[in-house]
């Protein structure tokens, strides 16, 4: 019988010719990432890993440190890489959030298994890779053992086909499978066909990273010529795809026409069956203005909004912040002129971290707020206080709002 | 082990997320200390009238969101089991690794009230309610996670294994 990307990922790495829906593997994790919030107050000093070349450890929720409980987790992970002789470790100076830090330094590759402490570690699935959010435990575990094991979900495969329109983002298509179907709960989504090529590796790493919020498991990326590039930029190692079978079973095939989406809002509380096309949801007052996180923090995200912000301003009482993923995106984005075009508009850019996407530091919303984020959730409380409102969007629209004061299509303010 | 619990339910709705059950101001906090804040938006005050040996029964997508390990709350607070109809595959990982044991039961949550008196059986698959004689009939868990269950989760089992301080 034929198997889906994930299907031969998880065959390959528990040594098996083939696996079946429903059967558990015990699987070989080819790395582990750990991240600050590994070292809170529950860490313990292993006594031995299995193999500190694959392992990563990268500050990214809490820093720099905002209290001296955070400070001691970078402490305590400073520590543990110096013991073990962690090499891949991505300090205050080299830090971002962890999936962009992966990305950055070729952490995920395309038929291999990465497990990471934090929920939207299938922000990997972008390259191939069966990248999955673990349990503090269980990222322990994978560090010390170098196994883990998988229950094998069926797979919904997305068929892309068009092309991706102008002002369309990653984000945009995210929140049209969302709001069309609902969550996968227990699936596993594979995304290829022929309008692959027209999505930008960032709208793959944006959709990827998102199906944490339908509650799939795995969410994987056919490898073409677009991520063969993006892939020798940070490494040189061997790639070794891993493509569905032609008679691959899955649950169901979903045919999607990027030519004719358009930008999308999600409403407070969830993305499932609660995204409309902007249309339906335009000029709600916003306070706050958010474009960030594993999601929405890349280079692409800000340059998409230092375009919309050039020559305009933000609206008075509207606070934009901005986040860029990792030091190296802040970096690149300051040597383009990005984040001058931000903070002469009037937006705030912060440090990279996890931040106010978490609801714990830079950016956290009061009671009564309504914040349109680029981020990677809206649940009640997400952001901060439980009675503020968190509608999510692309870059581009909250860029665009940011400058209106309330919900607003990008395609007006760039028309 | 023997996988037999029997515990008071409490009912919960569909698509709890981890946020509403471990929010981001707990995560810097001792266990002891977070569980005080399990459904702090959802259900205010809980956390005082759960006893041990309680039993939590939810509906569709329980635990979607964050990997905060909500499962190491839930025993810190002396609960049982978790039964629902249908997990967050990531929460329900938490919860096995944690020694948590949690069973997947279609239509179990239309099939109590709160307060009525669940038996689990966690090997053999069944889950009844002995106040109305409800009984379910589901796939037994895997081998390879009623270990993980038996050694009271991948912490003890790793101190057991010489990787952490006994």
């Amino acid at each position: 019988m034929g198997m889906t990307m994930i299907d031969k990922i998880l065959a390959r790495a528990s040594g098996l010719d083939e696996v079946q829906v429903g059967q558990t593997v015990a699987v070989d994790v080819d790395m582990a990432v750990l991240i600050d919030l590994q070292f809170t107050t529950n860490w313990v000093e292993p006594l031995k890993i299995n193999d500190p070349d694959k392992v990563a450890v990268v500050l990214d929720h809490a820093v720099p440190a905002p209290s001296a409980e955070d400070a001691v987790c970078g402490q305590r992970a400073r520590a543990f890489v110096g013991k073990f002789g962690v090499d891949r470790f991505y300090d205050i100076g080299r830090h971002g959030i962890c999936h962009q830090v992966i990305a950055e330094n070729g952490l995920a590759l395309p038929g291999q298994v990465l497990a990471c402490t934090d929920s939207h570690t299938c922000a990997a699935g972008a390259y191939n890779t069966a990248a999955r959010g673990l349990g503090i435990a269980e990222v322990y575990s994978v560090m010390c053992t170098g196994k883990t094991w998988f229950t094998v979900a069926p797979t919904i495969r997305y068929e892309l086909v068009g092309e991706k329109p102008e002002h369309v983002s990653g984000k945009d298509v995210f929140l049209h499978l969302a709001g069309t179907y609902g969550d996968a709960t227990n699936h596993n989504l594979e995304y290829g066909g022929p309008g692959l090529g027209s999505l930008p590796m960032n709208d793959r790493r944006t959709i990827a990273t998102q199906g944490a919020e339908i509650s799939a498991d795995f969410s994987t990326f056919g490898v073409d010529d677009r991520c063969r590039a993006a892939l020798a930029a940070v490494t040189d190692r061997p790639l070794v795809p891993a493509d569905p079978d032609p008679d691959a079973t899955y649950t169901e095939v979903r045919t999607i026409d990027l030519s004719a989406l358009v930008p999308y809002v999600a409403r407070p509380g969830t993305v499932s069956h609660n995204s409309l096309p902007i249309t339906e949801i335009e000029n709600r007052r916003v306070d706050q203005c958010f474009i960030g996180s594993c999601a929405n923090g890349q280079l692409d995200d800000l340059r998409i909004a230092a375009e919309i912000l050039r020559g305009r301003r933000v609206a008075d009482g509207v606070r934009l912040i901005v986040t860029p993923a990792s030091q190296a995106v802040y970096r690149d984005a300051m040597r383009l002129g990005y984040l001058q075009e931000i903070a002469d508009a009037g937006g705030v850019v912060t440090n990279s971290t996890c931040g106010a996407c978490f609801g714990y530091h830079m950016g956290v919303v009061g009671p009564g707020e309504v914040c349109l984020t680029a981020s990677t959730r809206n649940f009640k409380g997400r952001m901060g206080s439980t009675e503020a409102e968190i509608y999510m969007s692309s870059p581009a629209t909250v860029a665009a709002s940011a400058v209106t004061g309330v919900i607003t299509d990008p395609r007006k303010v760039l028309a | 082990m023997s996988g037999i619990v029997e515990g008071r339910v409490w009912i919960v709705g569909d698509s709890v997320n981890t946020d509403a059950m471990y929010p981001a101001f707990a995560l810097k906090m001792p266990y002891a200390e977070a569980a005080q804040h399990v459904f702090h938006q959802l259900r205010p005050g809980w956390t005082d009238e759960v006893r041990p040996g309680d039993i939590v029964v939810a509906g569709h997508n329980f635990g979607i969101g964050s990997s905060r390990p909500v499962s190491k709350l839930f025993t810190e607070l002396g609960v049982a089991a978790l039964i629902a109809e249908e997990f967050n595959s990531l929460f329900y990982r938490n919860c096995i690794n944690y020694g948590l044991p949690a069973l997947t039961v279609p239509g179990v949550a239309t099939a109590f009230h709160d307060g009525e008196i669940a038996r689990l059986d966690i090997t053999e698959g069944v889950v009844e309610n002995r106040t109305t004689g409800a009984r379910f009939d589901v796939p037994a868990l895997p081998a390879m996670l009623l270990d993980i269950l038996d050694a009271g989760g991948l912490m003890p089992r790793l101190a057991r294994d010489g990787y952490l301080p006994a």
